[in-house]
């Protein structure tokens, strides 16, 4: 059971961090229209984080719900991937991140609606539907920027360039991977690397961007050791609960 | 209240609960949405009401889950159970005739293969932007009468 909580961790904690990183954009964006696009993918994404984590405390069984699982653990606990908790700089690293985990978000949930676990499958089956439309718009937003003004270029390559270490991680496989991936529950992440990595290279020739080479790879995020950025995201979003005893919507 | 054998009918409470708007687009009823998937009673002998969110982070989910609950009690169910299911995830599929029937009066062109002009009818429209005023809706604007409108896209 504990590998099972450590692995639906990592899908509720990288969908909450990404959701609060985006929130904080609202009223922050280029446009309008990007304005409201942003805080609709940010929405889903704590809706998705709230199935996960309802269900990662059930399977805890100490009693805490995902509100206390997301606002009363510090940086330690939480499970998310690296990637998404990177600050959100200008808009192509905001683009280029979210690009990223979303076209990777799209390959994992294909595989976890197969699931064992019932659970897992739904809460895969609900995300996969918005997942869809979040890399439609961030897949279109590299594309336009890569391929668009000499400035616009210039920021995209640099954003991919800076994020690229922190893809990695996303198909390293650990003792909970394996565990997961051979009881059916889940699935092995190296499996992934190729359809993501084939698609990457189709949306930067699109793009006119050059692939990164960058053979170092960061990782710990999915156990747990993360950059200082999540600390001062998390101080922002839990300070609220944590300094207000008993606070709640 | 209508009962049957001691117990509030299936059928009676369906009819009641259509009562329960989308607080958000408050001219269609659960029903309408497909939101409410069903209403029996468990094997414990609690009356049970089956509803699933339209888009996982909707906001309308919570308050339509306390608009039925309260519906519940207010007809004299107190241990009504409200049960949310995921899966088999929701589509706009599920919006009924009445339901595509009252969003276009309201303005909101329902979902088809084709955004459709609520105002003048023409399927000949663009899309301004993907993500609207609710996760639901995009901004399409009309070739043919110049107006722009929210779509109830598909998913
Ligand atoms: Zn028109």
């Amino acid at each position: 059971m504990r590998a099972r909580l450590e692995y639906v961790l990592r899908f509720g904690d990288s969908a909450l961090v990404l959701a609060q990183r985006l929130c904080a954009l609202v009223a922050h964006a280029p446009v309008m229209e990007e304005d409201v696009a942003l805080a609709n993918v940010s929405l889903d994404l704590f809706g998705q984080a709230r199935l996960w984590l309802a269900y990662a405390g059930e399977l805890e069984g100490a009693a805490r719900d995902e509100d206390t699982l997301a606002f009363h653990r510090d940086a330690g606990a939480f499970r998310n991937v690296l990637l998404v908790e990177r600050p959100n700089g200008d808009f192509a690293e905001t683009t280029a991140r979210g690009y990223f985990y979303d076209l990777w978000a799209s390959l994992a949930f294909a595989e976890l609606v197969r699931s064992k676990d019932e659970r897992i499958a739904a809460v895969a089956e609900k995300s996969r539907k918005e997942n869809a439309y979040h890399l439609r718009r961030s897949e279109d937003w590299v594309v336009r920027l890569g391929d668009g003004t000499e400035e616009s270029h210039a920021r995209m390559q640099r954003a991919v360039n800076e994020l690229w270490r922190y893809t990695g991680e996303l198909f390293l496989a650990d003792d909970v991977d394996t565990a997961m991936a051979s009881g059916g529950i889940g699935f092995a992440p190296a499996a992934l690397r190729e359809p993501w990595l084939e698609r990457v290279k189709t949306t930067f020739g699109a793009a006119a961007l050059e692939l990164p080479v960058d053979p170092w790879m960061q990782r710990g995020g999915k156990q747990g050791v993360h950059t200082e950025a999540l600390g001062y995201l998390l101080a922002e979003m839990q300070i609220l609960p944590r300094t207000i005893a008993g606070a709640v919507w | 209240m209508v009962t049957v054998g001691g117990r509030n009918s299936v059928e009676s409470i369906r009819v009641w609960l259509d009562d329960v708007r989308d607080p958000e687009i408050p001219v269609v009823s659960i029903t309408d949405l497909g939101i409410l998937r069903d209403v029996r009673h468990a094997s414990d002998g609690v009356l049970e009401v089956i509803l699933t969110p339209t888009y996982s982070g909707c906001p309308a989910t919570e308050t339509i889950r306390e608009d039925v609950e309260r519906a519940l009690r207010e007809h004299g169910i107190e241990n009504g159970r409200v049960v949310m299911q995921l899966s088999p995830a929701w589509t706009t599929a599920w919006i009924n005739e009445r339901g595509r029937e009252r969003l276009r009066a309201f303005g909101i062109a329902p979902p088809e293969d084709a955004a459709r002009c609520p105002r003048c009818g023409s399927v000949s429209a663009r899309e301004l932007a993907h993500f609207g005023s609710t996760p639901c809706k995009a901004l399409y604007r009309c070739n043919q009468c110049d107006e722009p409108f929210d779509y109830f896209k598909r998913f």
